[in-house]
Formats: C-alpha cells, sequence, structure tokens
C-alpha cells in the first residue's frame, strides 16, 4: 500500500487517538507537576476611632486573574507525588526507622492512602488472573466433553458473567452477599456467626472482589480455551492414546502444550485489565477496606472540590505501572518482529 | 463425538458433571435470583428471617397484595425518570458504534494491506494506549474540558468513548482484514480502481461479518463504561450506568433499593438479548486475536 494512501486510510483514527489518547497523557504528565494557585492575600488597613488595624482578605479579583494567565496553577515538581498521598517519602522513612520488623512495616504502610491502593491492585492483579486462566481451562475441558447439543445452551450462560456491565454484575453479587442476603445469610449459618457481615471486614472484602474479579473474568479464558480445543490435533490425541496414555496424560502432555500460546494471550488481557480494577470497588462500597489506583483517581476527581493535580500524578503513577507490566510483551512482540 | 462421550468412565462423567453444575449455577443463579426478586419489596428481596421468603414473596403478599410487584420498576423508571438515562444510552451507543466503526474500518484496512513497518509500529502503540486505565485519562481531560467549556455534552462524551474504544477496533479489524485475501482487492486496482474505490466495491460488500463482530464489542464498551460516563456526563446527560450508581448514594431510604435492582435488571435485559442472538459472532470475536496468535 503506498505512504499515501496508507496517510489517508489511517488518518481519522490517529487523529482520534492522538487527541484524546496521547495528548491527555501528556496533559496529566504536566498537571501533575503543578498545584494550585495559592489564594491572593492582601493587607487592608482599617482606621476607626481607636487608631489604625491591619486585617487580611482574599483578593478575589487578583486570584482571578492569576488564574486566567496561568490555568495550570504553579509550578510545583515533584511535590504532589512526594505527599501524603503519593509516596508519601517522608512518612515512608519515619515508619521504616520507628518499626522494626517487616510485618509491623508492612502494616503500618497499608494506612497511607497511595500503598493501600497499590497493595490491593497488586493483590488483585496478581491473585485473579493464574485463578481466571485455571478455572478458565477446568470449564473448558468439561464443556469440551459435554453432550454437543448441551453445548450451545452451556456457552450462553457461561458469557452472563463476563458480557454484564462491571458495575452492575459487582452489584448483583453485592446485594446477595449482603448480611441479609442469600449468600451473606449462608456464609452466617456456616461460620455459627449471627453478626458476620463481609461489609465489615478487610479480608472477607478482598476476598469478595477477588471472587467477583475470578467469576466475571473466567469466562473470557474459557473461551478462548475452548476455541483452541477445537483444534487439537485428533490423530495427536489419537496417537498418544494408542501409546497408553490416560485422560491426565494427554491434558498433561497434548492439550496444555497446544494451549500454552493461548495462556500468553488471556494473561496479557487479564493484566491489563485487571490492573484497572475500579469498579467492584465502587459496587461493593468497599472503599474503607480496599482501594485501587483506578479508585484514587476517581475520588480525587469526583466530589465536591476537584483534586486535578492530585488525580493526575496518581494517574502518571499508574501508567507507569501498566508500562512496566506490560514492558516483557512489548519486547518479546518486538523481538519477534524483528525476527521476521 | 458420541463415541467417544460413551467411552469415558462413569467416574469421568460425573466429575465432568459436577464442574458444569457447578459452574452454572455460578455464571446463571446471581441473574435468575435478582431477576426474580426485582418484583418483590425490599424486605423479601433482602430476607433475613427467612430465605424462603424472597421466594414466595410473604412480604410482597402482605404489602400489595400480590406475589409479584412492579413498583421498584415504576419506582426507577417513572419516578426517578430512568427513561431518560436510557435514551442517553441509546444516543451514545449509536453514536460510537457507528462513528468507531467507520474510522476503524479505514484504519484496520490499510494497517492489514501496509507493508511497511510502520504499520507495526501503528498497532504497537494501539496496544499500549489499549493497556491505559481509562480513568488515567479522564484526569487528563478534565483541565481542558473545563476550560472550553467541552463537559457535560454527550457530543464530548461520545468522541471520548470513540477514542478510548479505536485501538481494540483497529486491531480487531485489522486481523480480520488480514483474512481476506489481497488479491480481491488488487485485482481491482489493476482493473483501474483506486485504492478507495477498491475499498468501497470490493472489501465493504465482504466486510460484514467482521464489522459485526467489531460492532458488538464497540457497543458493550459504550454501554458498559463508568469510568468516563460518570466523570463526563452533567447529571440530565447521564447514562445509565452512572445512573445506577447515583442511586445508589440514594438508598438509604426503604424502597429505593428496589429501584436499584429494578434499574439493574433493566440494563441486564439488552445485554443479555445481545449474547442470545449473537453467541457466535461473540465467541469468533473473543478468539478472533488469540487463536491466530
Amino acid at each position: 500500500m503506498k505512504h499515501r494512501s496508507f496517510f489517508w486510510f489511517v488518518l481519522p483514527s490517529a487523529l482520534a487517538m492522538l487527541l484524546f489518547i496521547f495528548f491527555p497523557i501528556i496533559s496529566v504528565i504536566v498537571q501533575s507537576f503543578h498545584v494550585e494557585h495559592e489564594q491572593v492575600i492582601k493587607t487592608v488597613e482599617t482606621c476607626d476611632l481607636f487608631g489604625c488595624k491591619e486585617s487580611t482578605t482574599i483578593d478575589q479579583e487578583a486570584t482571578a486573574a492569576l488564574k486566567e494567565a496561568k490555568p495550570l496553577g504553579q509550578f510545583a515538581g515533584f511535590k504532589t507525588y512526594l505527599d501524603r498521598n503519593h509516596l508519601a517519602t517522608s512518612e515512608v522513612s519515619a515508619t521504616w526507622n520507628r518499626t522494626n520488623s517487616w510485618r509491623d512495616f508492612g502494616a503500618q504502610m497499608l494506612n497511607l492512602p497511595f500503598y493501600k491502593a497499590i497493595g490491593f491492585t497488586l493483590t488483585f492483579t496478581f491473585v485473579v488472573t493464574p485463578l481466571v486462566i485455571i478455572l478458565g481451562f477446568v470449564i473448558a475441558v468439561a464443556v469440551n466433553s459435554a453432550a454437543k447439543r448441551l453445548r450451545g445452551v452451556l456457552i450462553f450462560f457461561s458469557l452472563l458473567p463476563m458480557m454484564i456491565t462491571p458495575l452492575v454484575g459487582a452489584l448483583i453479587l453485592f446485594w446477595m452477599v449482603d448480611a441479609r442476603g442469600i449468600i451473606g445469610t449462608t456464609l452466617q449459618y456456616l461460620a455459627g456467626d449471627p453478626d458476620l457481615s463481609v461489609k465489615a471486614s478487610t479480608p472477607l472484602m478482598w476476598i469478595m472482589l477477588m471472587v467477583y474479579g475470578v467469576w466475571h473474568a473466567a469466562p473470557f479464558a474459557f473461551i478462548v480455551y475452548y476455541a483452541g480445543l477445537q483444534t487439537v490435533s485428533q490423530d495427536t490425541l489419537e496417537a498418544a492414546r494408542v501409546d497408553g496414555a490416560n485422560r491426565w496424560l494427554q491434558i498433561r502432555h497434548v492439550i496444555i502444550p497446544h494451549l500454552l500460546p493461548l495462556t500468553t494471550f488471556i494473561a496479557l488481557m487479564q493484566l491489563m485489565d485487571n490492573f484497572r480494577v475500579f469498579e467492584p470497588i465502587v459496587s461493593f462500597a468497599a472503599n474503607a477496606h480496599a482501594t485501587s489506583l483506578s479508585w484514587a483517581i476517581y475520588n480525587d476527581l469526583g466530589g465536591e472540590t476537584r483534586q486535578l493535580s492530585s488525580a493526575a500524578a496518581t494517574s502518571v503513577l499508574t501508567i507507569l505501572g501498566v508500562a512496566i507490566l506490560l514492558s516483557p510483551v512489548l519486547v518479546r512482540t518486538w523481538r519477534e518482529f524483528d525476527r521476521k | 463425538m458420541s463415541s467417544k462421550l460413551k467411552r469415558q468412565p462413569p467416574a469421568i462423567s460425573l466429575l465432568v458433571f459436577t464442574v458444569l453444575a457447578i459452574w452454572m449455577i455460578l455464571a446463571a443463579f446471581p441473574f435468575l435470583w435478582t431477576l426474580w426478586g426485582s418484583f418483590k419489596v425490599e424486605g423479601d428481596f433482602f430476607s433475613k428471617a427467612d430465605w424462603a421468603n424472597a421466594i414466595k414473596g410473604t412480604l410482597t403478599q402482605a404489602e400489595t397484595g400480590g406475589s409479584f410487584t412492579g413498583d421498584g420498576y415504576y419506582g426507577a423508571w417513572v419516578q426517578e425518570e430512568f427513561w431518560r438515562a436510557a435514551l442517553n444510552s441509546v444516543i451514545v451507543c449509536i453514536f460510537v458504534v457507528s462513528i468507531s466503526l467507520t474510522l476503524g474500518t479505514l484504519g484496520g484496512y490499510a494497517l492489514a494491506r501496509s507493508t511497511y513497518r510502520y504499520a507495526f509500529w501503528f498497532l504497537l502503540a494501539a496496544l499500549i494506549f489499549r493497556a491505559m486505565p481509562p480513568i488515567t485519562l479522564v484526569s487528563g481531560y478534565l483541565p481542558v474540558f473545563f476550560q472550553w467549556n467541552l463537559w457535560g455534552h454527550t457530543a464530548t462524551t461520545i468522541i471520548v468513548l470513540v477514542a478510548i474504544n479505536q485501538p481494540f477496533t483497529l486491531w480487531m479489524l485489522h486481523s480480520f482484514f488480514k483474512n481476506i485475501p489481497a488479491e480481491l482487492d488488487e485485482s481491482a486496482m489493476v482493473d483501474g480502481c483506486t485504492r478507495f474505490q477498491a475499498f468501497r466495491n470490493v472489501i465493504i460488500p465482504v466486510m460484514w461479518p467482521g464489522v459485526i463482530t467489531t460492532g458488538l464489542f464497540s457497543f458493550l464498551l459504550a454501554y458498559n463504561d463508568f469510568a468516563v460516563t460518570a466523570m463526563l456526563l452533567s447529571k440530565e446527560n447521564q447514562t445509565m450506568i452512572p445512573k445506577i450508581n447515583s442511586f445508589l448514594g440514594t438508598t438509604q431510604t426503604k424502597g429505593n433499593v428496589m429501584f436499584a435492582v429494578s434499574a439493574v435488571v433493566s440494563v441486564t435485559a439488552p445485554l443479555f438479548l445481545m449474547v442470545l442472538f449473537f453467541q457466535r459472532q461473540i465467541v469468533g470475536g473473543l478468539t478472533a486475536g488469540a487463536v491466530k496468535g
């Protein structure tokens, strides 16, 4: 394809991504190095019978003028990054000096908003991703050995947890684990504790969020594996059977190696998606127990005072996290392309 | 296959049956439960006393006189004007899907046909953009949108969703166009067509299966989005998902929880129908990128 026609074909799409993905990233980075203007204070001298007094008031006009002149705010360097809501360097070093065991240090760190968010985000990502892969594989093998006419129905119901809006799917589960909901009541019965409440317990809330994560994403792994299973060579399976391989050995030595490239694909998509975990925290109202990086940004942006600089700094840190997470994959893709 | 099934020892069959039964309950039961419960009153939906109340609707009978009640739906759709949000969702989805597909087919086609190295870099950049959590981009939009008075409008949100959708759309349509033999449009160009004429007259007529599949996923992205729509739309332009979230803020008063439950069921219904009618395309789309490597 000629350069010229390529350019015109790609232009609209490239423009959209440039304006609404690339520039916002730049804008976020710039914003994160600025903070809002301080209000301009002016000193007014008021005189009365007893003499003159100086008082200070906010100069509204000057503040507005300053905002007009420099809409970004004032340059702050890494100040926002280092404050208590982000990397919290001074708090971390103080905690480091104060505590004398790793366990204690870790517990203290989770009180800092940023470390609380990243702690949950990483735990969620690295617990949910492998579980999704395993569960998806198990379901795929099971559906593949079910009778053919049942498979359509099985796939239909399997797709539902993935297709559902994350916010809505999480709400549905949340209402069921409510202390008065069906799962919540069952849990109370099983634990023999009538006051047991998922909402009140941090470990239970973490587990619940991860259960939701697996429930939501397992169908994706299932579908990909199921499609992969359709392309397993029947001859190889037959040969393995003739050689005396039982079912487990067939799975272990024929099916799993065949599906391995798909696992890389699923893992990549899952790492990307789980790292942005956000909606279930809103639905479960879990922010007292678990927050994520995305939730922290959402929280800064919403509400009465929009803390744009704070949100921007968290965004930059999140983007760095995504970059680190993806770098092995990107390097590999690039090498593979180079070889071609 | 049936012969293979017969050869399965009973223990294996039992194991398969158990796995499938458990998974079906996990996958389907929450939806059926919520659908059933949405026609009850709150006391039955959350029945602390006896879980069987939720099925029989004891309190619903006591409070409304029938075993089923549409009060939740009436409250959500009429009283809280959920229909407005539904209308906004329809508008957003229609525009996002049609614009994404127009841009995506043009770009995806070019990327599939170009043999130069920059096409690869373009796709790689798209992959990186795909990995950006949308909410990080939102914090980049807000200062600019406030400054230029773009905030709150449906049109702004549509364009933003289209852009966020592009990386995925491009990848999917690119791999789809790769499967259409290049000889098809090349022979048209030998016959004197320009590149665009070849695209219009030869490629467009055969591209619909791929476009429909990609369109389904674009629709899902627009329909399911919460991060962008919650932050960028003003209250009267809100779509259904942020609207449900604002229901949640005001559910403390009795009865309002059922509004949210009914709204949730209303949001689920179109998705349910979509999976029902387009199951084959969805499965095909999910595996398109993967199986071919």
